[in-house]
C-alpha cells in the first residue's frame, strides 16, 4: 500500500449493505449459500439475498438462539448458511449455541453480526454491541473479522464462504468512509499497513480505520511520522506484523470501537508481550454509551482521530 | 442395514444393550443410567427397524439421522452404535475414561458417525429442523429425528424451534419426547410442571402422537405415522419409565445421574439376564 498520510475521509457504502450485496452475489454462484435472519432482512440487508433466493433465507423470527441453531443444522447437512442479526443479539443470545453447535464441533457456519459498536447512534445500548470481539474472540475454531469499509467487507464475505470452518464477521450500521481502492487485495491474518511511518504505529480495526488515518495526517504536521495497520483480521492476530511495527516504531496505539479491556487492544497487548514489548496507549469504550447520531456518539466516546492523535503523543513520550 | 422389524428380536437387543448400559456406567463408576434405560425401546426400534443408515458408510449422503438432544443418555446411545457395529463394543467400558472414544455426552470428534455434540440441552430440535430443511433444498428424501428429554424440553429454545418447525413445514423431521416424568432434581411436575404436554405441542403446530415408549410395536407403528404426515413435523410423546428394566432403579429420580455400585451392576445383570 502506498503511503497514505494524507488520507482524506469520503464515505462509502455501510459495511452491512457491502454484506447483503456481496451474500446476493455468493448465492447466484453457489446454490449451497443459504441464510437464516430474525426479523432484521432489511436492517442486516440479507434482504437482498432474500428477494433472488426466497427459498433459500429462512426467516427464524426474533429468535436468535434458534437460528444459530438452524445454521448449525443446515451447515452440518452440507450447506453454507450464513446467519445475521445485530451483533448485540446474535453474539450474547446466541452465544451458547455458538459454544456447543457451532465451535466445539467446527461447524461450517458463518455469523455476521450487524450495527455494531456505538455507532448504531439513537437506538442505545440495548442495540449496541461493544463486546462482540471478546465473545467472538473467547469461540476456539473461529476467524474473526472486522473489515474497515465496503470493499474490505467484500472480501470478507466472500472468504468466509470459501473456508470450512466458523467465521464471525463484524459490520456496522452507517456508511463507513471509504479507506480502500475497489482491486484492494486482503489476506487472511494479515495486517494492511495503509499508511507507511516509523515513530509510532497505531492499529485500528472496522471504523476507526479511517480515524486512525485521519490522525496520522494530523501526527505528520507535527513531524510525527505515523505507521497506520488496519487488523481486519481480529483472530489470528498478524503477530508477526504487530512485532515489527513495535520493534521498527517503537511504541503503539490501539482503537477500536469496542470495549477497551477486552478487545483487539487485550489481544495485541498479549501479542507483544510475548514477542516484542512496547509501549501502548489504548483507545476504546468503557461504559455503556447512549442514544445520539452515530457521529456526535463517536465525538462524544472519543472515538475520533483527536484522541488517537493525542494517545500516540502519549506513546511517544513513553518511548525510552 | 438389514431390518429388523419383529418385536421379539428387537426386544431381546434392547435387553443386550440395558446390560451393555448397566456395565458401562458401572464401570465409569459415574454418568446418567436411568434416562439411557428409559430410551431403549426408542433407540433400538429406530437402529434397527426405522432408519436407513449403514454402518459400513457412517457418512452416507442418503442416511437418516439422529440426533440425541438429550446428550447425557449417551450410554443407550454408545450401546446402539456399538452393536450397530459403528464402534467397538468391548470398549464401552472405557466410557468417561482419559482418551475413550465413549466420552461423557456424545462429542463427534470421537465419533466421526455421530451426526452431532450434544450435552447442552434444549440445542438438539433446532439441529434437526436445519438438517430437515437441508434434506428439503435437496429434494433429498432422508429423515431426521431428535430425541428430547422431558427436563430438557423445560429450555426456552425447544419451543423457539418448535414454531419453527411447524411454520416452515418441515415434515420431514420427527421430534421423540423421552416423557419419564424425573429430572435430576425430582419429579418433572414438582420441577417445572410440562403439562398439558400434548396439547402443548398441538398448539405449535406440530402432528402429536402419545405412546408407550417400551412398547416396540406401538413405537413402530408412530413412526410409520410420523413418516406418513405431511405438510407438518411430528412430535411423539413416549411415556416411559426412568430406569425400566432394572427394578431398583425404576421411577427413582436417584439414578438420574448416579453410577450402580458393583454389586447394584451384578444385580441388575441378573435381572437383565
Amino acid at each position: 500500500m502506498p503511503v497514505n498520510t494524507k488520507y482524506e475521509k469520503k464515505m462509502g457504502a455501510a459495511t452491512r449493505e457491502a454484506f447483503g450485496r456481496t451474500l446476493a452475489e455468493l448465492g447466484r454462484e453457489n446454490p449451497d449459500i443459504v441464510a437464516g435472519d430474525a426479523d432484521l432482512t432489511k436492517s442486516t440487508m440479507t434482504t437482498y439475498f432474500a428477494k433472488e433466493f426466497p427459498d433459500r433465507l429462512f426467516e427464524c423470527g426474533i429468535a436468535e438462539a434458534n437460528m444459530v441453531a438452524i445454521g448449525a443444522g443446515l451447515a452440518m447437512a452440507g450447506k453454507i448458511p450464513f446467519v445475521a442479526s445485530f451483533s448485540a443479539f446474535v453474539m450474547t443470545k446466541g452465544f451458547e449455541q455458538l459454544r456447543c453447535l457451532v465451535a466445539y464441533p467446527n461447524t461450517n457456519l458463518k455469523v455476521v453480526g450487524t450495527h455494531s459498536g456505538i455507532s448504531i447512534g439513537e437506538d442505545g445500548p440495548s442495540q449496541m454491541s461493544m463486546e462482540d470481539l471478546a465473545l467472538a474472540c473467547a469461540l476456539p475454531n473461529f476467524t474473526v473479522l472486522s473489515p474497515a469499509d465496503e470493499t474490505a467487507t467484500k472480501w470478507a464475505v466472500r472468504w468466509a464462504a470459501a473456508h470450512q470452518g466458523p467465521v464471525f464477521i463484524r459490520t456496522g450500521r452507517p456508511k463507513a468512509p471509504i479507506v480502500y481502492e475497489a482491486d484492494a487485495r486482503f489476506e487472511i491474518g494479515k495486517a494492511v499497513e495503509v499508511a507507511g511511518g516509523t515513530d509510532v504505529t497505531l492499529v485500528a480495526t472496522g471504523l476507526l480505520v479511517a480515524e486512525a488515518l485521519l490522525a496520522a495526517g494530523q501526527l505528520a504536521e507535527e513531524g510525527i511520522s505515523a505507521r497506520v495497520l488496519d487488523i481486519h483480521t481480529i483472530k489470528p492476530l498478524d503477530e508477526a506484523a504487530l512485532a515489527k511495527a513495535a520493534v521498527e516504531t517503537g511504541a503503539l496505539v490501539v482503537a477500536e470501537e469496542h470495549l477497551v479491556d477486552s478487545g483487539l487492544g487485550v489481544r495485541v497487548a498479549q501479542a507483544l508481550a510475548r514477542t516484542a514489548p512496547a509501549p501502548v496507549e489504548f483507545i476504546g469504550l468503557d461504559r455503556f454509551a447512549e442514544s445520539g447520531s452515530p457521529d456526535q456518539l463517536l465525538d462524544k466516546y472519543g472515538l475520533r482521530a483527536p484522541q488517537i492523535a493525542e494517545a500516540a503523543r502519549r506513546a511517544v513520550a513513553r518511548k525510552k | 442395514m438389514p431390518k429388523i422389524s419383529n418385536p421379539a428380536d428387537l426386544a431381546e437387543i434392547c435387553k443386550q444393550i440395558r446390560r451393555h448400559i448397566v456395565t458401562m456406567v458401572g464401570a465409569a463408576k459415574s454418568g446418567h443410567p436411568g434416562g439411557s434405560l428409559s430410551a431403549v425401546e426408542i433407540l433400538t426400534t429406530l437402529y434397527w427397524d426405522v432408519l436407513n443408515h449403514d454402518p459400513a458408510n457412517p457418512k452416507w449422503e442418503g442416511r437418516d439421522r439422529f440426533i440425541l438432544s438429550k446428550g447425557h443418555a449417551a450410554p443407550v446411545l454408545y450401546a446402539v452404535l456399538a452393536e450397530c457395529g459403528y464402534t467397538p463394543v468391548e470398549t464401552l467400558k472405557t466410557l468417561r475414561k482419559l482418551g475413550s472414544i465413549y466420552q461423557g455426552h456424545p462429542d463427534i470428534r470421537f465419533i466421526p458417525a455421530l451426526e452431532a455434540s450434544t450435552g447442552s440441552l434444549g440445542e438438539g430440535l433446532s439441529l434437526a429442523l436445519g438438517m430437515g430443511l437441508a434434506a428439503r433444498l435437496d429434494k433429498a428424501s432422508w429423515r431426521t429425528y431428535a430425541l428430547l428429554g422431558d427436563g430438557e424440553i423445560q429450555e426456552g429454545q425447544i419451543w423457539e424451534a418448535a414454531m419453527f418447525g411447524a411454520f416452515h413445514k418441515v415434515d420431514n423431521v420427527c421430534a421423540i419426547v423421552d416423557y419419564n416424568r424425573l429430572q435430576l432434581d425430582g419429579a418433572v411436575k414438582d420441577i417445572m410442571e410440562l403439562e398439558p404436554l400434548a396439547e402443548k405441542w398441538r398448539a405449535f403446530g406440530w402432528h402429536t402422537l402419545e405412546v408407550d415408549g417400551h412398547n416396540i410395536p406401538a413405537l413402530q407403528q408412530a413412526f410409520a405415522e410420523a413418516a406418513a404426515t405431511k405438510g407438518q413435523p411430528t412430535c411423539i410423546i413416549a411415556h416411559t419409565i426412568k430406569g425400566k428394566g432394572v427394578s431398583f432403579m425404576e421411577g427413582n429420580p436417584k439414578w438420574h445421574g448416579v453410577a450402580p455400585s458393583p454389586e447394584e451392576v451384578e444385580l441388575a445383570l441378573k435381572e437383565l439376564a
